[in-house]
């Protein structure tokens, strides 16, 4: 057992990350389907979806050829429409909606036709929004990825010069660091960021991260507002014996060296062990699995009813031959030579509802060992806390405090994404972005 | 099981499924498929003056993703030499003799042209003629086609050479493009046409290249007026057959009826319009020969469920319930209602009615479902929001009269009862 990259050819690469949700082959196959949608009145699809796309718009466009408008259509909901049609765990949103269920038919693929019509945009480099001219009004944004572009569109549109700070050296921040390969390649990744920001009055500044190179007292200083964007990142540590050692990682950053580096570069073990069962926790078992882990088991301290990823995304894993261990939860780490060997997990038994309303995990007493050669932590992500307690910024937990509109207790000081509400899915991200933009136009009095 | 044959004037076919005139009947090498296949008749492709055909020649109407819910052609009438045409039609009929065999004919109009050939089509042994007065393209200009059909005088004179000659049944197939069937329709039976059949098919233009601003069919960058054809026409043709059902003159004669049908069920309705048999062809060029297999078995199953043993005991059926708007019962009111049970709430109904319609539909808001109810007392009972809703039986119309008693027009005008106040 060890630890080791390279184990699999170019070709079986190639294979295990290729898209997983292929785009339509034709012209034809996109309208059998856009030609299904009901065009819905006051339709659930679009009441589901976070960003409001007019989805009946938008497929009705499709099914007329204009596939330009089309796109125009989600993109001035949301700008990251097409990593959304991507990425969207449509079948708890938008396709979850679909009246067509209600039928028991198959629901209209939503996400498809999405990408259908974005990725033309895209590839043709449509130019479909007008800046309007400068205003004379600058806002800075902490951190490029969905919540900070989306608000940069909206703004910049309008006439705002909008400067971008990134501490990473690329835009579209988990977009492009956290999801799993066969989702959204960086080269997509970068495509989008691009196409966003050919909008022009976007300056992204890449490897400037806020409390290092900039502050925010310095932001507020030189800008009319600012917008704080920058997500969560820390992996929630086990705090259990034995986390320091050699083969212990945390997903985000085995997400992050997938996706910034090359696939026959990134070392994986013989027994892998994933702690978690949110999508984060799906995407760094199922990539283990595909860099060639001979066997990937996901570890989690409740049952599949409280699980948070989607029953799609588990069967993603299942299908791709990772087993599922429930109600069990890690207790100790044992190694040899400094490598870990063992994972120690305490069985489980399901007790009272907690705060979140699911049942909370009780101790059974009982316990198992795992034979481990590498285990990956996606048992959730902490806010940036040192960030934000070293600021005047009130928090929550780390988690900035910030109304509906995107407004902090500082005036001219807006938030919105992951960094206020801890962690959710892209298109959530886009849609603070956007509240926090109309906003801060209200506060600079446009 | 069923008696579907079919006895048009004397010319007996197993079923009443007969090919129109057209390119699936211009050889011996289709025809011969098509009974194969199981057609009770044909009727050959027009015969008559020499023409030279163009290309392209078909265009048609999509919709929503179906193909050719409209056929659009620019063909002529058969370009092959009037010799083949007669020996092959010759040996159809004798492989297989139980078919009905109805030969299309358009002759240059002079009485000598048509009589010599009627001549030479009866000797082939062809059951029956049809009469082509309906072509609108390419033939209308050199008067032919069209142009008789839509002139009732022309028409009477063009059947009365027919019927100086003639010795077998003659149908005389009349042109849509006229305001009124009925017309033409009463000159050729008065004329001594045995027998009427329609419609032909009705001038188009079904669409337009947005690149080249070229009308379709494209022909070396122009085009021409098409006649239109298939399941668009449907509802058209079975007007324009009810008519002839309904006159005194023209109903006296049989009908074969034409203009989109497409399976048993468009048949059955054409046939409860007073049609004896049915012709087909666009929905024989889209699918093949093939189709009447179903035409045949629906016809049949549908005639043992309804207990018809023969055709002839319900062709015209509907063709009483058909008045004048006058003697509408005013009386006769319903109001939708929606089986929540099956709602699906995609608010077409509600958006249907609210733009479309009286504004009868509630809209309860909800997330990500809304709820919609009819408010009955607004609800004029227009069938709207019914034939727009995506679930079957989801939306059905209860009756609810306004009164007990019979009221039409003239006596809801006679009384003086109150109009609309809103």
């Amino acid at each position: 057992m060890s630890i080791k990259n390279n184990r699999l050819t170019a070709e079986q690469y190639d294979q295990n990350f290729s898209d997983i949700h292929p785009p339509f082959d034709s012209r034809e196959s996109a309208l059998v389907e856009a030609n299904r949608c009901l065009f819905c009145y006051d339709a659930p699809c679009t009441k589901s979806c976070p960003t409001s796309i007019n989805i009946p718009k938008f497929i009705k466009q499709i099914s007329t050829d204009n596939v330009k408008g089309s796109a125009h259509t989600i993109f001035v909901s949301n700008i990251m429409g097409a990593g959304c049609s991507r990425v969207c765990p449509v079948e708890k949103l938008c396709e979850g909606a679909c009246v067509y269920n209600l039928l028991e038919e198959p629901p209209i693929p939503i996400a498809r036709l999405q990408r259908y019509s974005t990725e033309q945009a895209m590839e043709k480099k449509w130019k479909l929004f007008e800046r309007k001219p400068s205003i004379g009004k600058r806002v800075a944004i902490v951190g490029a990825g969905p919540a900070g572009l989306s608000c940069a569109h909206v703004l910049s549109r309008e006439g705002v010069d909008v400067t971008i700070y990134e501490k990473e050296s690329k835009g579209g921040g988990l977009m492009t660091y956290g999801i799993a390969a066969y989702k959204v390649t960086p080269r997509f990744c970068e495509d989008e960021v691009n196409y966003i920001t050919s909008l022009g009055g976007i300056d992204i500044k890449y490897n400037q991260e806020l409390g290092k190179n900039i502050s925010l007292q310095e932001l507020k200083n030189n800008y009319d507002a600012v917008f704080l964007g920058f997500g969560v990142g820390l992996a929630r540590q086990l705090d259990i014996q034995g986390e320091e050692l050699m083969g212990v990682v945390d997903a985000i950053k085995f997400i992050y060296n997938i996706r910034a580096g090359v696939y026959e570069e990134v070392p994986v073990g013989d027994k892998v062990v994933v702690i978690g069962m949110g999508m984060t926790a799906i995407d760094a078992a199922t990539q283990a699995k595909r860099l060639g882990a001979k066997d990937v088991t996901l570890v989690y301290r409740r049952t599949q009813e409280e699980m948070p990823c989607t029953e799609e995304e588990l069967n993603i894993a299942k299908l791709d031959g990772c087993r599922v261990i429930w109600l069990a939860a890690p207790a100790v780490l044992n190694g040899a030579n400094g490598k870990v060997t063992h994972l120690v997990c305490n069985l489980m038994q399901l007790g009272e509802p907690d705060v979140s309303g699911r049942r909370s995990p009780i101790e059974t007493g009982e316990t198992f060992t795992l034979d481990v050669d590498m285990v990956i932590k996606a048992a959730g992500q902490i806010p940036f806390s040192e960030l934000v307690n070293n600021s005047q910024l009130q928090h929550s937990n780390g988690k900035i405090v910030a109304q509906k509109d995107g407004a902090t207790n500082i005036a001219g000081v807006f938030a919105g994404g992951d960094c206020v509400n801890g962690g959710k899915e892209v298109v959530d991200a886009v849609q603070a972005g956007k509240d926090s933009a109309a906003s801060i136009l209200k506060y600079l009095g446009l | 099981m069923a008696d579907i044959s079919a006895n048009f004037l004397g010319i007996k076919s197993p079923n009443p499924f007969w090919l129109a005139s057209a390119p699936p009947t211009d050889k011996k090498i289709n025809v011969l498929r098509a009974f194969e296949a199981g057609w009770g008749g044909v009727v050959w492709k027009t015969l008559g003056s020499q023409v030279k055909n163009v290309s392209s020649r078909y265009s048609a109407v999509n919709y929503n993703g179906s193909k050719v819910m409209g056929l659009n052609n620019i063909e002529l009438i058969s370009d092959r030499p009037l010799e083949l045409n007669l020996r092959e039609i010759k040996e159809c009929i004798k492989l297989f003799p139980d078919r009905a065999m109805i030969v299309s004919l358009m002759a240059d109009n002079t009485r000598e042209k048509w009589h010599e050939l009627i001549a030479q089509v009866e000797d082939t042994g062809a059951h029956g003629l049809e009469l082509n007065f309906g072509c609108p393209h390419g033939m209308t200009e050199r008067g032919m086609g069209a142009v008789v059909g839509q002139d009732p005088e022309i028409a009477r004179l063009v059947v009365e050479w027919v019927m100086e000659k003639a010795t077998i049944p003659v149908i005389t197939k009349l042109t849509p493009n006229v305001h009124s069937v009925v017309p033409t329709g009463k000159a050729a039976v008065e004329a001594g046409s045995n027998a009427l059949s329609l419609i032909n098919t009705i001038q188009s233009v079904t669409g337009i290249d947005l690149d080249t601003f070229v009308p379709n069919p494209y022909v070396a960058g122009k085009s021409v007026f098409g006649g239109y054809c298939g399941p668009a026409v449907k509802p058209i043709a079975l007007k324009m057959l009810a008519t002839i059902s309904q006159d005194p003159v023209t109903a006296k004669v049989p009908v074969s009826g034409i203009g989109g049908v497409s399976t048993w069920k468009d048949a059955v309705e054409f046939m409860l319009l007073g049609a004896t048999t049915v012709q087909v062809c666009t929905a024989a060029m889209k699918h093949g020969f093939r189709i009447v297999e179903d035409m045949c078995e629906g016809l049949n199953n549908w005639m043992d469920e309804k207990g018809f043993k023969a055709i002839d005991d319900f062709i015209g059926k509907s063709v009483p319930h058909l008045t004048h708007w006058e003697e509408l019962d005013i009386n006769y009111h319903i109001v939708a209602n929606i089986d929540q049970t099956k709602c699906i709430h995609c608010g077409l109904c509600y958006i249907a009615c609210e733009d479309g319609s009286h504004q009868s539909i509630n809209l309860i808001y909800g997330k990500p479902y809304n709820t919609y109810t009819i408010k009955e007392d607004e609800c004029v009972g227009c069938n709207l929001c019914k034939l727009i809703c995506p679930v079957d039986d989801c939306i059905t119309m209860v009756e609810q009269r306004k009164g007990p008693d019979y009221v039409n027009w003239l006596e809801f005008q006679k009384r003086g009862l109150p109009l609309n106040d809103h």
